[in-house]
């Protein structure tokens, strides 16, 4: 898919998760936002999946470490045609498969149950070591947050990965610097980060996460790299594509109320 | 009478004796907005400890802080605090470090969330450690009045807290004693032992039996650990008939600790209502009617060993 198509895509689900959140009432639009441009790339772009055959065994694998965004991922799903759009508007209703972080068991669509952060990663390794060891070619994909990164067993894997040259697995993290009670420079400063990442042995690339010739040219790298994984270090803005929303730690974890949906949704229509 | 969450009581509590005792620390890990202990961090910033999403490292912290003097309370959602079970096992407990653990949002009552964030097996962890006292009040007087023992008890001390409000259900001048139930209310046909916000529900579940000719006492059972031989002792060679209530999973919580008294004692039969699943996202009535913690299978348990 061409990058105005990707950003076509990008825009309608932008939306989905606008109109999935009011109609929730509960959720979390500003990581969902700010991963969402990632996860369309990867879908419609990059990953080698087939919606009508979920379990091919040569599929590429998808983990979101950071569960608390999973509308981010229900829209891609359902735009993919995984299941249908209108059952978007069940997330976080009793007897939903759409939980309010992801539950594999109810949608196996998912290829991990997240939620409690810092362990998406690892479960992205071990898929990893699994495939080379069956000498598969395909390719794991995780998304990690920033805040996230506080977290021990981050780099626990991060340590791991490269030790059994795991150039299968590619990890985005979307560096949007506000986790939930504020900045993360003021809850628990992670830089220098990019060289963290290079310390522990990682390829390491730093893009513009909203921009998807970036994402799309990293992606193709990360691929080209031999004998070890990529990291890439998306610079991204929490709440992307909604103003009111952007760079506001407030809107981490609130849903917007109708009004305050209508508003996002003419905003996001709206823009080139 | 006026509604409130334990969580926020907490916050409230916590703030005003961290004026009276100046050895209490605070820990957090990016919850402080949900935990309420960002009272504490306002006033108090120089015993406040943003920690960030790193619950292993912060149970470290805590232990180290109460080795150094400190009172520690370490906080975040009960799941993600007892999920670290192993730190706490061995840097808080078999250490004997004088940290408070404090988890909220316990219980699938916190809802849409779903499971990942629900606490339903930290009481089964917690009370498997041999030196740690479990405590859950059921409203705000409770909160605040076992938060001022918890900070004169020498020693771990896990506190379960909820997301959502509850009505109170004890007086203004209520004395919270350890290891002791309350009775809420007599009756000398079944007792109903509860613990928690699901209180509420069992006292609902005694107006229903007392319509069907039953009288259920009502027991508020706020310390799971030491657990209250004698009242369980009381109603289980009195009457015999008990039935436990908690939003907490089957195994290992207040119906597992009560089950574990009468079996000793070799009378009395029990009926256990907790949650029997892994649970799931939903509104929390929904879910309290879905996986049977609503005043009505309460009632219907309790109807099953009145008819036996
Ligand atoms: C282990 C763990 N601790 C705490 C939480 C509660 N929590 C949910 S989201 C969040 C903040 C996440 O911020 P960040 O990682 O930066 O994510 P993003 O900005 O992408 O939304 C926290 C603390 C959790 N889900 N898991
Ligand atoms: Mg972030």
């Amino acid at each position: 898919m061409d990058i105005p198509e990707l950003k076509a895509i990008a825009k309608e689900l932008r939306v989905d998760i606008i109109r999935m959140l009011v109609e929730a009432g509960s959720g979390h639009p500003g990581g969902s936002l700010s991963c969402i441009d990632m996860l369309a790339a990867l879908f419609f772009h990059k990953m080698r999946h087939r919606p009508h055959d979920p379990h091919w065994p040569d599929r590429d694998r998808f983990v979101l470490s950071k569960g608390h965004c999973v509308p981010a991922l229900y829209a891609v799903l359902a735009k993919a045609g995984y299941f249908p759009r209108d059952e978007l508007l069940t997330l976080r209703k009793l007897d939903s498969r759409l939980q309010g972080h992801p539950d594999r068991h109810r949608l196996p669509y998912l290829e991990a149950s997240t939620g409690s952060l810092g362990q998406g990663l690892s479960i992205a390794l071990g898929m990893a070591l699994a495939g080379k060891s069956a000498q598969k070619d395909y390719r794991v994909y995780c998304v990690i947050s920033d805040g996230e990164c506080q977290a021990g067993q981050v780099w626990e894997a991060s340590m791991a990965a490269p030790k059994f040259g795991l150039d299968n697995l590619c990890a985005l993290l979307d560096y949007n610097k506000i986790q939930l009670s504020g900045a993360i420079k003021d809850i628990m400063d992670l830089e220098p980060l990019l060289e963290k990442w290079r310390a522990f042995n990682w390829h390491a690339v730093e893009i513009d996460g909203h921009d998807f010739a970036a994402i799309t040219r990293a992606l193709d790298e990360a691929e080209r790299t031999k004998g070890r994984p990529t990291l890439i270090l998306c610079q991204t803005i929490k709440g992307k594509g909604v103003s009111f929303m952007e760079g506001r730690w407030e809107w981490h974890g609130k849903a917007p109320n109708h009004e305050e949906g209508e508003r996002a949704i003419q905003e996001i229509l709206a823009q080139t | 009478m006026g509604a409130k969450a334990t969580r926020v009581a907490f916050g409230e509590a916590l703030t005003r004796l961290g004026g009276e005792n100046p050895d209490i620390v605070v820990l957090d890990a990016d919850l402080s907005k949900s935990t309420m202990t960002e009272q504490f961090a306002k006033k108090y910033p120089d015993r406040f400890f943003d920690l960030g999403i790193a619950e292993g490292n912060m149970v470290g912290a805590g232990a180290g802080m109460a080795l150094a003097g400190k009172i520690p309370f370490i906080c975040s959602f009960a799941c993600f605090v007892t999920g670290r079970f192993e730190q706490i096992r061995m840097s808080i407990a078999y250490t004997r470090a004088n940290v408070k653990i404090v988890g909220t949002h316990a219980g699938i009552g916190i809802g849409e969330d779903g499971y990942s964030q629900m606490a339903v097996e930290d009481i089964a962890l917690m009370r498997s450690l041999p030196n740690m006292v479990v405590i859950q009040p059921a409203d705000a007087v409770e909160t605040e009045r076992a938060l001022e023992y918890i900070v004169r008890h020498q020693g771990p001390v896990f506190l379960r807290l909820m997301r959502q409000k509850t009505e109170d259900i004890h007086p203004p001048d209520y004395r919270f004693r350890l290891g002791k139930g309350v009775v809420l209310r007599p009756g000398k046909d079944v007792t109903l032992l509860g613990t928690g916000g699901v209180l509420a529900n069992a006292l609902k579940a005694a107006e229903i039996l007392a319509q069907k000719g039953a009288e259920a006492q009502v027991v508020n059972v706020p310390t799971l650990k030491p657990i209250d031989r004698e009242m369980i002792s009381e109603a289980a060679l009195g009457h015999g008939r008990i039935v436990t209530v908690e939003d907490h999973g089957i195994t290992g919580g207040l119906g597992s600790a009560v089950a574990e008294v009468v079996a000793e004692l070799g009378r009395g039969r029990i009926r256990r209502v907790a949650v029997e699943d892994f649970a799931e996202s939903g509104n929390p009535d929904g879910l309290y009617r879905k996986y049977g913690l609503c005043d009505e299978n309460i009632a219907a348990k309790a109807l099953e060993l009145l008819g036996e």
